[in-house]
């Protein structure tokens, strides 16, 4: 079964471009989210995560603050 | 035996674990993350032969090229200690996940942000207080902000922050800022900040998130309410779990033109080190230097 991804990111964030570009070569499909065009959806990342860094994944319900690819790996089952 | 333990994944150790491969060692890589303050740049515009890149695709470029190699890559690990193993000619790493031993070292652990040593920093980074206004300033639309430092890091922050949020504050600890002159007169004809010279910050407070911030002004204590805090005071190197090498005044090793330290066998580059200018293509070309010394001292040892 396919894993729900959401990310939570800025456009100039570096680990935010770090973290798509490494799902992007993982094949695995997710959803972007901006938060400096979306603050409800910046305040959903700060009450999920209950921090305001970014970026935030979102896998399947599976909360990742920051670019941890081993965190990633493990939540996606690769 | 491993050849070399190479620690730090920037361009420094990057490169040197390229060199070492090509020369056949057997090579181990220890680091935090990969690209180190190079990921975090953001326009690069004098890496030779990118006239414009960004840190993130310089970043994935020195990834690949260290991946094409069948290097050994711990990610995501914390150096610990380094010191001299029993076997002779030997040396132990400890890490929080486990201990190495190898013949050589390059120490290549580059700099982190400094921090504001003071209460309630530790509790609330990344809950409103954060070192990376680039990432983290939008998510402070509307609010009030301070930035805390009075160099080119924190004037660009502040300068960043000036069509984000709603007031900010520039704390200063010196007379003046320090900043280039142009960056300043921007902040000057800004109408939302208040620069505050010779400022000094006591506390961070807030529960959840960061509420507000104390500073000391004139002899007096004053709380600002902010939401925001942005800690832009400068770089500190990764040299502390080398105990027994020779540093300067800043903490960086003292390196040889070699890039050899006081200790045979352990060497470093990058800017974790007191050479001069400390840039990516500098960086790189001393982990070069580096790992070519490393290959030399295998030979005659």
């Amino acid at each position: 079964m396919a894993n729900k991804v959401k990310i939570y990111s800025t456009p100039a964030c570096p680990y935010c471009i770090r973290a798509k570009q490494y799902l992007k070569d993982n094949n695995i499909i997710f959803e972007n989210v901006d938060v400096s065009a979306d603050a409800q959806a910046g305040q959903e990342m700060i009450e999920k995560s209950g921090q305001m860094g970014v970026p935030v994944l979102d896998i399947d319900g599976r909360i990742i603050v920051g670019f941890d690819r081993d965190a990633i790996i493990k939540a996606l089952g690769l | 035996m491993l050849d070399l333990i190479i620690i730090g994944a920037g361009p420094a150790g990057i490169t040197a674990a390229v060199y070492a491969a090509r020369k056949k060692m057997e090579v181990l890589v220890i680091s935090r993350d990969i690209g180190g303050q190079a990921a975090w740049s953001g326009d690069i515009e004098n890496y030779t032969g990118y006239q414009f890149i960004s840190g993130p695709e310089l970043t994935s470029k020195f990834e690949e090229h260290l991946r094409k190699f069948n290097i050994g890559l711990h990610e995501n690990e914390e150096v610990l200690e380094v010191k001299k193993a029993q076997a002779v000619n030997s040396l132990l790493v400890k890490t929080n996940k486990g201990s190495y031993e190898a013949k050589t070292l390059i120490i290549a652990s580059g700099k982190r942000s400094r921090e504001l040593n003071v209460p309630g920093e530790q509790e609330l980074k990344n809950k409103g207080l954060t070192y990376c206004a680039t990432c983290d300033g939008p998510l402070f639309s509307g609010k009030d902000v301070a930035v805390v430092g009075g160099g080119n890091s924190a004037l660009d922050a502040a300068l960043q922050l000036v069509k984000i949020a709603r007031q900010i504050y520039l704390i200063n600890i010196a007379a003046r800022l320090s900043g280039d002159p142009v960056m300043q007169e921007k902040l000057n004809q800004a109408e939302n900040v208040t620069i505050l010279n010779q400022a000094q910050v006591t506390m961070v407070a807030g529960d959840r998130f960061v509420s507000g911030i104390r500073i000391k002004k004139d002899g007096q204590e004053k709380a600002l309410p902010v939401q925001g805090i942005f800690v832009e005071i400068g770089l500190i190197p990764n040299s502390e779990f080398a105990k027994e090498l020779d540093k300067n005044e800043f903490g960086e090793i003292k390196v040889n033109c070699y890039n050899g330290t006081n200790v045979s066998g352990v060497f470093a580059a990058g800017d974790v080190t007191d050479v001069p200018e400390k840039q990516i293509i500098i960086a790189a070309g001393e982990g070069a230097k580096a790992a070519l010394s490393v290959f030399r001292y295998l030979m005659q040892h």
